[in-house]
Parts: C-alpha cells; sequence; structure tokens
C-alpha cells in the first residue's frame, strides 16, 4: 500500500485532499462531517467584513445529459459572523488535531486590518492561511478580491503586510480572471507568500432561460457574471498550473492544484503537474463528502501500480514534458489504424475526418454496415478519428517516422528543408 | 368446455390488454435515452427502416429538446411514425441495427424514442405540414389502411385532392382491425388517423366497398389516377376435415371482433389451438390466453427454428403461457354435435429445405389428439382473390402485380401495400404508399 499522506509547508494530512474554500467549509457542521468522512483538511470558506448573499445563487451547465459538468456562483465570502467562524475553527481543530485547518482569509483594504485577521485567525490555532485575491463577483466592486490578484503591486503589497505578522505559512490563491496568472504569483512570491493556490473561479455567464430571456442564475428577473468551477474548467486550470510550475520564480514554493478535481485521476493530473496537493469544491457540491473513500482508493490502487512509495515520488513528474512548440519533433508521425474486429461501423471517424479534416478515411458501402479503413498517406496523425471513436483501443496511433533523427522547428527552418508537404 | 366471453372482470381485462411497450413516462428518461445515441453516420438503424427515418436526426433533436423538430423529421419519412413506434418489429429492423448491439450493449430504445416524440404531436394535432395549394388533380385511393394513408397524404401535400374510399367506418386498416390490442388502442389509431388527414386535402368516404357500392371503371374515369391498398383477406382456410364445425374460426376475425367489441363480449374457448407461428397466430394466440381462455396451444408444422414471427413475439406467448406442439401439422377437426372437440394432428420431421431456404416438414405418418374446444387458423393471410380477379388487374394468387414504380397493368392504377406483397408490415405499406405517391405524381406531371 502505498502512502498518501501530504505534507503541505509542515501542514500534515492523511491524504492531499483538501476541501476548497467554499460553502462545503463554511461551518463546524459540514466540515465535521468532511473530516468524518476521511478528507485530509479544509480551507475553512474566506472570512472578511461582514457581507449579505443574494437568491438564487448558482446555476450550472450540463453536457449531454449529464448535470454541472460546469458551476457557477454568484456568493460572496462567509456570510456568517466573524466570531462565530472563529470559534467553530477552534472546536474543529480540538476535535479532528490531525486533519489540515487552513483559514481563507479577505480583509478590508488596509495593513491594519489585514494584520487584525490574521491574528485573529492565527489564535484559533490554525494551520495556516490562505489569501483570498481571487473571488471575481461583488467583492471586486470594493476592491478586494481578484481587483487584488489581478494587480500584481497590489497583490504583492499585501503578501507583504501578511508576511509581517504571519507566524503560520501562507498560501496566495491566484485568480484566474487574467491573461496570465504568473505575474501575479511572482509577485505574491516576491512579496514572501510561502506557497501559492490557482485557481478560483472563472467569469462567467452559464447560460440564458429561452423562456424569460433572464441569464442564470436568475436574481429577481436580473442576474450578474458568476465564478465558474466544476469539470469544465479543469483543463484550464491544469494549463494556469504549468505556467506556475514552470516559472523560476514561482516554482520556487509549494502550489495547491484547485479547480474540477472530481476524481483521482483529475487529482493525480495537477500533481503531476506540480501541485503538492489538491482542493476540491464543486464535486462535493454536486455528490457529497463520501466522494472522498475513492479519491484516496483510486489513488493507492494508482500508485501501487506504477510503483510510487509517496506523492512526492511523482510531484511534478510531467511538468518538463510540457515544452514549447518550437522543440516539438516534426520527425515524429504517427498514422491511425482502425482495428477491423473492433469496429461497430458507427461512421463518426469517417465523417469527421471527411467534414473536418484530411480526409483520409476509406468508406466501403456496406447494409446495414459500412466499413471504414485508413487512407495512409492522407493521414497526419491529428487523433480526432481516435478520439470521437466510441470503442475504446479501436483506432491506435501507429508511429510512422518521417524520419531516424530528431527535428524541431528551428533546425528545419535553418536547414532549409521545405515546409509545404502538400 | 365451452366458448363463452364474461370470463374475467373489467380490472382484468384492462389489465390484460395493457399496454405492452409503456412510452418514457419523463423527459428526464427520454434524454438520458437520447443522449445515449451515438449519432451514427450513414446510420445502420435507418437503412433497416423501410421508410428510411432519419433516425440519429430525431433523436438527437430529443435530446436538444426540438421535440416539434424531432416529430417533424419522423413524420416526413413515415406519416405512421406514430403507429409504427408501437408496432414495428424493431428488433428486426431499427434497434436491430443499432451499432450497441455490436458492443454487447443494449441498443437506444429507438421505438421508445420515436413514440416520446410523436405521441405529443398526433395528440395535440401540431401543425408540422403546409399542404402546396391545390393543382387540380384527382386521386382515388382505395383502402384507409397505412398503405393508402401514407399515399394520400402524400399526394395531398402536393396539392392533389384525395378522395379515399374505405370498406370499413374507421381507418387505419389493419393497425385498427388487426394489430394486436395491447400495442394499440382503438382511440389512438382514430387519432393517428384525423392527424393524418389533418394536413386537409383528404376526403374519406367510410363504408364505401370496392367491388360492392364503387367499381374501378368508375373509379377511373372519375379520378385521374387510382391507387389500391386494400390489404389482404381472411385466414388461409385448412381445407380440413371438420373445417366447419362450430368453434373453427380465422384470425382475422377473431381480432377484428376483439378490435371492435368490448372484451367481455368477445367469445373464447375454455381450450383453444391456434395454427401458424406468424405474427398473426401470435397475437391471436396471447389475446386468447388474455381473454381468459384456460390453455392456449400453438401448433406449427416446423420446430421454433424455423419460426416466421421474430423472437420477440414468441417471447410474448411464452410468456403468457402459451404452449407449443411443434411439428405438428393439423389433419382433421373432431366434433361432438356440431361443436369442435378436438384437433387431430400428423406428427412432422424436417425434410429437405424448400424455396424459403428453410427445412420442409414431412409427416411421419403418425397422428395424435389435442382436445380443444376451440380452433384458431392463422397459417397465412388470402388476397382478396375474386375481387382482384373481376377487375382485370395482373395478378398471382389474387397478389396484385405491379413495376417498380407501383404501377399495375391498368393505366391510371397503381397499388401498393399488403395487396402486392401478400402481408408485411405497417412499415412496409407505408413505405409502398409514398413510393406510389412518387410515381402518381410524376404521371399527373406534379413537380413535387
Ligand atoms: C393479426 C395481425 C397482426 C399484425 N401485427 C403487426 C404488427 O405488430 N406490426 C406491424 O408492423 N404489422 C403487423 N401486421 C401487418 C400490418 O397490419 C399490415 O402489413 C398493414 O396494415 C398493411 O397495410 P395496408 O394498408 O397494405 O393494408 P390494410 O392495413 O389491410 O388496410 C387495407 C384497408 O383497405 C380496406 N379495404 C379492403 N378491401 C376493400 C375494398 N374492397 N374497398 C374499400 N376498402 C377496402 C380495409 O378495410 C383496410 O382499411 C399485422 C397483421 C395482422 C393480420
Ligand atoms: C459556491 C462557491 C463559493 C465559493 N466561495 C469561495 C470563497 O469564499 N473563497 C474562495 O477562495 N473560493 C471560493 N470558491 C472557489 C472554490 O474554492 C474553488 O476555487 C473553485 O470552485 C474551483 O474548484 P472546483 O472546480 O473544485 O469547484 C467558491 C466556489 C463556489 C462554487
Amino acid at each position: 500500500m502505498a502512502d498518501i499522506s501530504s505534507d503541505f509547508l509542515g501542514i500534515k494530512s492523511p491524504n492531499p485532499y483538501w476541501l476548497a474554500s467554499a460553502p462545503p467549509t463554511d461551518k463546524k457542521i459540514n466540515v465535521i462531517r468532511a473530516l468524518e468522512a476521511g478528507w485530509g483538511g479544509v480551507v475553512w470558506k474566506t472570512l472578511g467584513s461582514q457581507v449579505k448573499n443574494v437568491s438564487s445563487r448558482y446555476s450550472a451547465v450540463g453536457y449531454n445529459g449529464q448535470r454541472v459538468m460546469g458551476f457557477n456562483n454568484i456568493e460572496l465570502i462567509s456570510d456568517r459572523p466573524l466570531d462565530i467562524n472563529l470559534r467553530e475553527i477552534k472546536e474543529v481543530l480540538k476535535e479532528f488535531p490531525d486533519r489540515a485547518m487552513v483559514v481563507s482569509l479577505m480583509a478590508d483594504n488596509s495593513r491594519e486590518k489585514w494584520h487584525e485577521m490574521v491574528k485573529q485567525v492565527q489564535d484559533t490555532g490554525a494551520h495556516g492561511i490562505e489569501l483570498n485575491f481571487g473571488c471575481p463577483h461583488g467583492m471586486t466592486e470594493r476592491g478586494m478580491g481578484a481587483a487584488v490578484g489581478q494587480d500584481p503591486e497590489i497583490a504583492r503589497m499585501i503578501v507583504e503586510w501578511v508576511m509581517e505578522v504571519a507566524e503560520i505559512p501562507v498560501i496566495t490563491k491566484l485568480t484566474p480572471n487574467v491573461h496570465s496568472v504568473v505575474p501575479s504569483g511572482k509577485a505574491a512570491v516576491e512579496g514572501g507568500t510561502n506557497a501559492l493556490s490557482l485557481i478560483n473561479t472563472i467569469q462567467s455567464v452559464t447560460g440564458i432561460d429561452l423562456d424569460t430571456l433572464i441569464p442564470n442564475p436568475n436574481v429577481g428577473g436580473q442576474s450578474v457574471f458568476g465564478g465558474y468551477c466544476g469539470p469544465a474548467v479543469k483543463p484550464i486550470a491544469l494549463k494556469m498550473l504549468t505556467t506556475i510550475s514552470q516559472d523560476n520564480i514561482t516554482n520556487k514554493v509549494p502550489v495547491s492544484g484547485i479547480g474540477g478535481v472530481s476524481t483521482w485521476q483529475d487529482a493525480v493530473e495537477f500533481m503531476l503537474l506540480g501541485a503538492t496537493n489538491v482542493q476540491v469544491c464543486t464535486a462535493v457540491m454536486k455528490y457529497g463528502f463520501r466522494i472522498i473513500e475513492d479519491l484516496c482508493s483510486g489513488l493507492n490502487n494508482w500508485m501501487d501500480e506504477k510503483g510510487f512509495a509517496r506523492t512526492t515520488d511523482f510531484i511534478g513528474k510531467s511538468v518538463p514534458k510540457m515544452t514549447d512548440w518550437e522543440q516539438l519533433d516534426l520527425n515524429f508521425h504517427i498514422v491511425a489504424n482502425i482495428n477491423p474486429d473492433k469496429c461497430v461501423h458507427c461512421g463518426l471517424c469517417y465523417i469527421a475526418c471527411e467534414d473536418t479534416s484530411h480526409q483520409s478515411i476509406n468508406l466501403s458501402k456496406g447494409f446495414p454496415y459500412n466499413n471504414y479503413s485508413i487512407i495512409e498517406e492522407e493521414c497526419v496523425g491529428c487523433n480526432l478519428c481516435k478520439l470521437v471513436c466510441p470503442v475504446e483501443d479501436c483506432i491506435t496511433m501507429v508511429e510512422k517516422r518521417h524520419a531516424e533523427e530528431k527535428i524541431n522547428w528551428k533546425e528545419f527552418v535553418n536547414k532549409g528543408l521545405p515546409l509545404n508537404s502538400h | 368446455m365451452s366458448i363463452s366471453g364474461n370470463r374475467l372482470n373489467t380490472e382484468q381485462y384492462l389489465a390484460n390488454f395493457d399496454d405492452i411497450h409503456p412510452g418514457f413516462e419523463t423527459k428526464e428518461g427520454a434524454v438520458i435515452e437520447a443522449n445515449r445515441c451515438l449519432f451514427c453516420y450513414d446510420a445502420p438503424c435507418t437503412k433497416l427502416c423501410p421508410t428510411s427515418i432519419n433516425i440519429p436526426g430525431f433523436i438527437k433533436q430529443i435530446a436538444s429538446q426540438n421535440l416539434k423538430g424531432s416529430a417533424q423529421t419522423i413524420f416526413s419519412s413515415n406519416i405512421f411514425g406514430g403507429g409504427c413506434s408501437k408496432v414495428c418489429p424493431v428488433e428486426k429492423l431499427c434497434e436491430g441495427a443499432c451499432v450497441y448491439n455490436l458492443m454487447e450493449e443494449k441498443p437506444i430504445s429507438i421505438a421508445r424514442l420515436q413514440r416520446y416524440a410523436t405521441e405529443p404531436a398526433i395528440e395535440h394535432k401540431w401543425h408540422l405540414f403546409e399542404r402546396k395549394t391545390s393543382v387540380n388533380k384527382k386521386v382515388a385511393v382505395v383502402g384507409a389502411g397505412p398503405a393508402g394513408l401514407a399515399c394520400a397524404h402524400a399526394l395531398s401535400l402536393e396539392g392533389v385532392d384525395v378522395t379515399v374510399f374505405e370498406k370499413e367506418s374507421k381507418g387505419g386498416g389493419l393497425m385498427t382491425y388487426g394489430i394486436a390490442a395491447y400495442k394499440v388502442t382503438p382511440e389512438f389509431c382514430e387519432n393517428e388517423v384525423s392527424f393524418i388527414t389533418s394536413v386537409g386535402g383528404i376526403d374519406i368516404r367510410y363504408n364505401q366497398a370496392l367491388g360492392k357500392d364503387i367499381s374501378l371503371t368508375e373509379l377511373r374515369s372519375a379520378f385521374d389516377a387510382v391507387f389500391i391498398g386494400i390489404g389482404v383477406g381472411v385466414a388461409r382456410q385448412l381445407d380440413i376435415e371438420g373445417e366447419d364445425l362450430v368453434g373453427v374460426v380465422d384470425a382475422i376475425s377473431f381480432i377484428y371482433n376483439l378490435r371492435t367489441k368490448d372484451y367481455a363480449e368477445v367469445a373464447v374457448g375454455d381450450k383453444v389451438a391456434v395454427i401458424g407461428l406468424g405474427m398473426t397466430a401470435i397475437d391471436a394466440a396471447t389475446q386468447a390466453k388474455r381473454l381468459g381462455a384456460k390453455e392456449v396451444t400453438i401448433v406449427y408444422r416446423r420446430t421454433e427454428n424455423e419460426k416466421p414471427c421474430t423472437q420477440e413475439e414468441l417471447n410474448i406467448a411464452k410468456l403468457d403461457g402459451c404452449k407449443f406442439e411443434y411439428l405438428a401439422s393439423p389433419k382433421q377437426v373432431v366434433g361432438q354435435n356440431g361443436k369442435v372437440s378436438g384437433l387431430i394432428c400428423d406428427k412432422m420431421t424436417l425434410g429437405e429445405p424448400d424455396e424459403s431456404g428453410r427445412r420442409s416438414p414431412v409427416s411421419l405418418g403418425e397422428t395424435f389428439e389435442l382436445e380443444v374446444d376451440m380452433v384458431i387458423k392463422a397459417a397465412g393471410q388470402t388476397p382478396f382473390e375474386s375481387l382482384i380477379k373481376s377487375s382485370n388487374i395482373l395478378h398471382k394468387n389474387g397478389k396484385i402485380l405491379t413495376d417498380d414504380s407501383l404501377a399495375t397493368n391498368l393505366s391510371t392504377v397503381f397499388a401498393g401495400g399488403d395487396c402486392i406483397n401478400g402481408g408485411k408490415e405497417v412499415v412496409n405499406a407505408v413505405q409502398d404508399g409514398k413510393d406510389a405517391a412518387t410515381a402518381i405524381l410524376r404521371y399527373l406531371g406534379v413537380n413535387a
């Protein structure tokens, strides 16, 4: 059995799964239930000055009949009184000393306010602080949240204020509502943050009620941009995480990966791209805390299969595989192959290739089943047919290199090789 | 032993004749199933549909909750798309071709989805088609069955004025009078007919029989063209001794009774023998059982392997508790006081394959007797031979002969459906009606 326990800046947890700062972590009742279910830790719902929420608050995007592929909310930070939150944090810490307790903060825009809040949190005995620079709605109008995360200079300043009094690890949570997370990430690291976490939610409109013409979520006939999260955002989160892992300043600190983690595979992917642990919100909001069981057992079994004894054995392993386009080997070539024994004759590969790719699939009419085969000379190895095929391993991509040696774009151009292969 | 009605109470009748293929109860159910569809290209399901319904197309429209578009997709290929969703032997057509079968997965429930899209259209008479302005051409259609009405609808859409002559008092043909009551109700059939005619330009004259109330000669002179879709007639004679005893009935008449009367009024024996193993035999056997017969035995000359019905149909009969006597050929109906008391059968064995490719039954020279009080004949139907013969139409044993465009040897006269194929399915009759309409429009010089 692999060891899936995790150590994030000395904050220990029995597994690398924390609940992200959000409704699942906004009060003792939930948090106790989560920790009983087996979650490694929580990032308490963001504390700050008293706010008031609206109704309704959430909306979602489905895909092909599946609900909540993407999720969106217009909630603010915790709307419960600060003293109750602080008291409950203390109580949870007493009951579950072995789990990570990180508290998310978003103070008003003054040095004193930040100092005061950091100290109040430290007094609870919490293990760490997460600075919420990313809440993309409501708070920004008040000069907080995303506005802070979007301006690297303000971010640096606030991190510096916090570090003046911080005695426990500080994680800075980045907003994805920027063209690159690297500048704000760098600023936070230079300001002294001990770690980064990403991503918070992405500004979005999930859809419109086509009867009433009112966008979602509907608050008395009006709507606002909401923060998007859930499985739909995972690829974007992974990309942003990768840029943090690739940068020489930001990759000096540990990262907590967030954004669409729903399964153990998702978690492994975040960790392979450099996250020390992951945080989860939408998946538990859809299914409840019980999903932790498979998150742990799936990870454990995968690590056993791959021979990884502890999570640090594979964290960041895929980062070096991400490169610049110019570095890719132009002599690498693959062509599709359709296994006729596995083919169910649905024709999806054919029509995709014929209409939108390189016309490299041959159709021979049959009744009622047509047969399909690859025209190898035409195939550019794009993967499209394989991606749309409903049968696992029916279409495989076979390596047929153009030449033995590797050659990247620069070398190719320097050698004056012909670019047009048509 | 006696033949009588009133064997069950009202609830039992209703339960026994309840819809055998219920539709989706909820939108969610339909959408989940619709989303399972892979949306195949040049889809095998569509290819095996005799009316070539764009099945992946209508299913995606259910998924996108464009139900009107979905109904339109179905009806534009098959105006009986509602009825077909309830009566088609889909296991050997669309659903049998679904590629999920090749993955050893349950095929898409195409019929149920089709029903989901068509039911509201028929119920609320969605206005899905616009008839073109009249082109001042008149066509007579004989028979308001699937072939006749499909032809009438296609012609009317193009602005042809259609008059339908139907010998019964209701439309729908065997859909209304022949198909098992647990598949379609009389109300559904009536709604379907009025949905089809709601496009306008179709005038149905009921209780008008060709050969009795009207003649082909009259029709040919009064109309620019004539389509004959009169189906096939009663069950084939057995030509054995005792066939005239009280208690020997023809399956088509038996089912006709069942479809037109209260279940309690339909008499059935205690012990019933049904002769044949086609769809009609299965329907007669299962419905005799559902009317309260104590024992129903299906008597078939060959074995289960050679059965003309589908496995699905056979399963219904098995689940209903029908018994089977395979390799048994009726030789004589025996009676007491003029009433059936038994059926003597020859024991058979399988010999050489016949022209259908199935091994043909050969008598072993031994007999056995089944103790029964009712015999239902369902060994194939006979065409309206005398009617056809008296009208100079070329035919083969009463089956009307046509060319590929469904034209008969008589100018302006076209034919299609069971009366040319000897008895297939509703969906084949519908396609014939469409094809004939295309040929008639061409003949009339109407640009479709
Ligand atoms: C017992 C039974 C069960 C069946 N079950 C199924 C099933 O489950 N699924 C399926 O797809 N198919 C089934 N079929 C077959 C299907 O009903 C027929 O293939 C289909 O109805 C043929 O359509 P049609 O229009 O050619 O003929 P019909 O449906 O027979 O319609 C012919 C019409 O012409 C009328 N007519 C006849 N003679 C005259 C005349 N002289 N003048 C005026 N009108 C006349 C008739 O009254 C009738 O309305 C079944 C058939 C039978 C007998
Ligand atoms: C309803 C809701 C409320 C949230 N509130 C906060 C918050 O108060 N502070 C914060 O840092 N992030 C908040 N988030 C963002 C999540 O912590 C997380 O970053 C985001 O949802 C992406 O993860 P996921 O895809 O697993 O949901 C909230 C998300 C949701 C759905």
